[in-house]
């Protein structure tokens, strides 16, 4: 079932990746004589290929060249840039503590709404995976938001929702605890934020609910008749056969928690306020760039947060030989 | 089929549905099921009420008048009135709402098309064709995957700036013409992997080229595929921020989600039903599209996850 690319994605093994790329030639293709066939596969690969070629290397990759060379110059858009060394990184690290704010929320943002997102998508996936009848409508309800939840619409929701007075506020008087609002205040203004991330649970939660629904039942069984309890079989069964599809949240949930832009725009008006406290990277990086035209500065700050987010996929990949088990797998 | 003892019809209706045990199971048992099923049935409502009470909220704020917000946030308007709807189809700006709605219509749809046409045809050679170059072209493309878009916003912005396409739609548009969202290339490759080749292989020997074998015979199979990346491209365009933010200046030119940040930045305080309204609006066909292909979506959304 499980098709090698993506494998090569979720596990970077190295077997199969070079299943990968491995060229399997199909018979018309391996006959001696077979030459001018080949190449005009190649033509015509090429040929198909020929939008995704310019995009990607127009629209990809050299840009990214491009702005890693900005990234070492002072650049206005105005006059030329100007070389300058490493200078936009040292002043990033020791004399611009907005920058340093920023990096400090993103990371809090990224590091705790993504697990408990992930946590709260596997019970309820879990929950949804004990009965069929009647789930269906349930998993619709809880996958809307994760359709419209980066939107414009539901942060200006969100600002109301978490506002003084509004239905968060109130239902916490309730239960006596005096908050106020949410987004005016420097302490909870992050809080909101990443309640907003985790209240998109539900893509998660159905990549997780079709993985759990190819547990074999049997698994289950024989572990209930040695005498394990809903937690030991949950660790001893849930978490391993599903640890894959944990990884593959993990890692596409971490990466795009990185990129939150427009709820944290809207939220603060465009400011990165209260205090600092919305200024995620992404913000940061567009009002040094667009605001402040400084778009060496900017495109440093991007390269930073492509080395960032590539490191933490380098250490999912690393680590997950320890935790993450394939079934394919002789291990 | 046990037939349920209950008194309670309701009881009796979610235990026969439930119901796989051997008819002989002792009853308590069964009673504990029937428990269990309530409770799942109690939790899961009130999750979802929590869950869809924000997009409640908005539906019925839309009918508050101005003067009710901030006194009365709760869910149901004192005195309905219709008058945020008239107040928002005048526009904002001088620029009528239909504008702001063609422009996103314009930009949407443009998208749906550069992206399932671009991207069928990058996936038809990655998956089905054999040419020198496909293995590292291949990773490249799953890297792009990976790769946080934000590091190519000013590369970009300076490229489009330099050709003065910058307050039109092509800097939106083109990349989406240029197949720059792996996602959907990653998508449709895993689909027309899983196709079987026999019909590619009848066709060659009878003479059909890639072309040929491309448009008759994959684009038909893989149509289940293409109309999910369709409604996914659909609504990431209809709902992107940043793309307009950054190429779009005028007014006139704006769709919705910059237009309703018009409303939020200059009437947050005073014109507050015309910013829910108009945000409500901006969000109703996205819900649409929803209620109408939530099969697809969700489909869509677990096949990617386990297949993709």
């Amino acid at each position: 079932m499980s098709t090698t690319a993506t494998r090569v994605i979720v596990t970077g093994q190295k077997s199969s990746r070079r299943a990968l790329l491995r060229r399997e030639r199909p018979e018309h293709l391996s006959s001696p004589g077979q030459r001018a066939r080949l190449r005009k596969e190649t033509l015509a690969g090429y040929g198909f290929l020929v939008p995704w070629l310019i995009g990607f290397f127009g629209l990809t990759l050299i840009p990214m060249a491009y702005s890693l060379y900005l990234s070492f110059t002072s650049y206005n858009i105005f006059q030329p840039p100007k070389w300058i060394g490493l200078d936009n990184y040292i002043r990033m690290f020791t004399s611009d503590p907005a920058f340093m704010q920023s990096a400090q929320i993103t990371l809090i943002y990224v590091l705790v709404g993504t697990p408990i997102t992930l946590i709260a998508a596997l019970l309820v996936a879990m929950l949804l995976n004990y009965r069929d009848k009647g789930a269906g409508f349930f998993r619709s309800s809880f996958y809307a938001p994760s359709l419209i939840g980066g939107s414009v619409s539901v942060a200006i929701v969100w600002r109301a929702m978490f506002a003084n007075d509004g239905p968060v506020d109130n239902s916490l008087s309730f239960f006596g605890i005096d908050l106020g609002g949410w987004i005016g205040n420097p302490d909870l203004v992050l809080p909101a934020m990443i309640l907003l991330s985790i209240w998109q649970f539900g893509a998660t939660m159905v990549i997780f609910l079709a993985g759990l629904k190819q547990v074999p039942k049997e698994l289950y069984e024989a572990a209930e008749m040695d005498g394990a309890n809903a937690f030991h079989r949950f660790r001893a069964v849930t978490i391993p056969l599903l640890s894959p599809v944990i990884f593959f949240n993990l890692l596409l949930g971490l990466i795009g928690a990185f990129q939150v832009f427009a709820s944290a725009y809207i939220i603060s008006n465009g400011s990165g306020g209260p205090a600092g406290m919305t200024n995620f990277i992404t913000l940061y990086l567009y009002k040094r760039g667009f605001s402040d035209g400084q778009m060496g500065y900017a495109s440093a700050i991007a390269w930073v947060l492509l080395i960032v987010v590539a490191i933490i996929a380098f250490i999912l990949f690393r680590t997950q030989r320890s935790w993450v088990h394939y079934s394919g797998d002789s291990r | 089929m046990t037939t349920a003892s209950f008194s309670e019809p309701t009881f009796a209706m979610v235990e026969n549905q439930l119901d796989d045990a051997p008819q002989n199971a002792p009853r308590r048992r069964v009673k504990r099921k029937t428990w269990q099923t309530v409770i799942w049935f109690v939790v899961l409502i009130a999750l979802t009420a929590i869950v869809l009470y924000p997009l409640v909220w908005l539906l019925l704020s839309t009918f508050k008048p101005n003067s009710e917000f901030g006194q009365n946030m709760g869910l149901l308007p004192n005195n309905p009135t219709l008058e945020n709807y008239v107040k928002v189809s005048e526009g904002i700006a001088g620029v009528p709402m239909q504008q702001f709605f063609l422009n996103s219509l314009i930009i949407a749809v443009g998208s749906v098309i550069g992206t399932v046409l671009s991207s069928a045809l990058a996936a038809y050679a990655f998956a089905r064709v054999q040419f020198k170059g496909l293995g590292i072209l291949f990773a490249a493309m799953i890297g792009t995957l990976l790769l946080p878009f934000h590091v190519l916003i000013i590369p970009q912005y300076i490229l489009f700036n330099n050709l003065g396409l910058v307050d039109t739609f092509i800097p939106l548009l083109l990349p989406k013409f240029l197949a720059t969202e792996a996602f959907f290339v990653f998508l449709l490759v895993q689909f027309i992997r899983q196709m079987p080749r026999d019909m590619d292989e009848a066709a060659r020997i009878d003479g059909a080229g890639h072309l040929r074998i491309f448009w008759s015979i994959i684009l038909p199979l893989i149509r289940p595929a293409l109309i999910t990346c369709a409604i996914f491209a659909f609504i990431w365009a209809w709902n992107d921020f940043l793309g307009p933010l950054l190429y779009l200046t005028s007014p006139e030119n704006y769709p919705l989600p910059i237009a309703l940040r018009l409303y939020n930045d200059q009437a947050s305080t005073s014109d507050y039903g015309a910013t829910v309204t108009a945000s409500f609006i901006a969000l109703l066909p996205v819900l649409l599209f929803f209620l109408v292909f939530q099969r697809f979506l969700v489909d869509g959304v677990a096949t990617q996850g386990l297949k993709g």
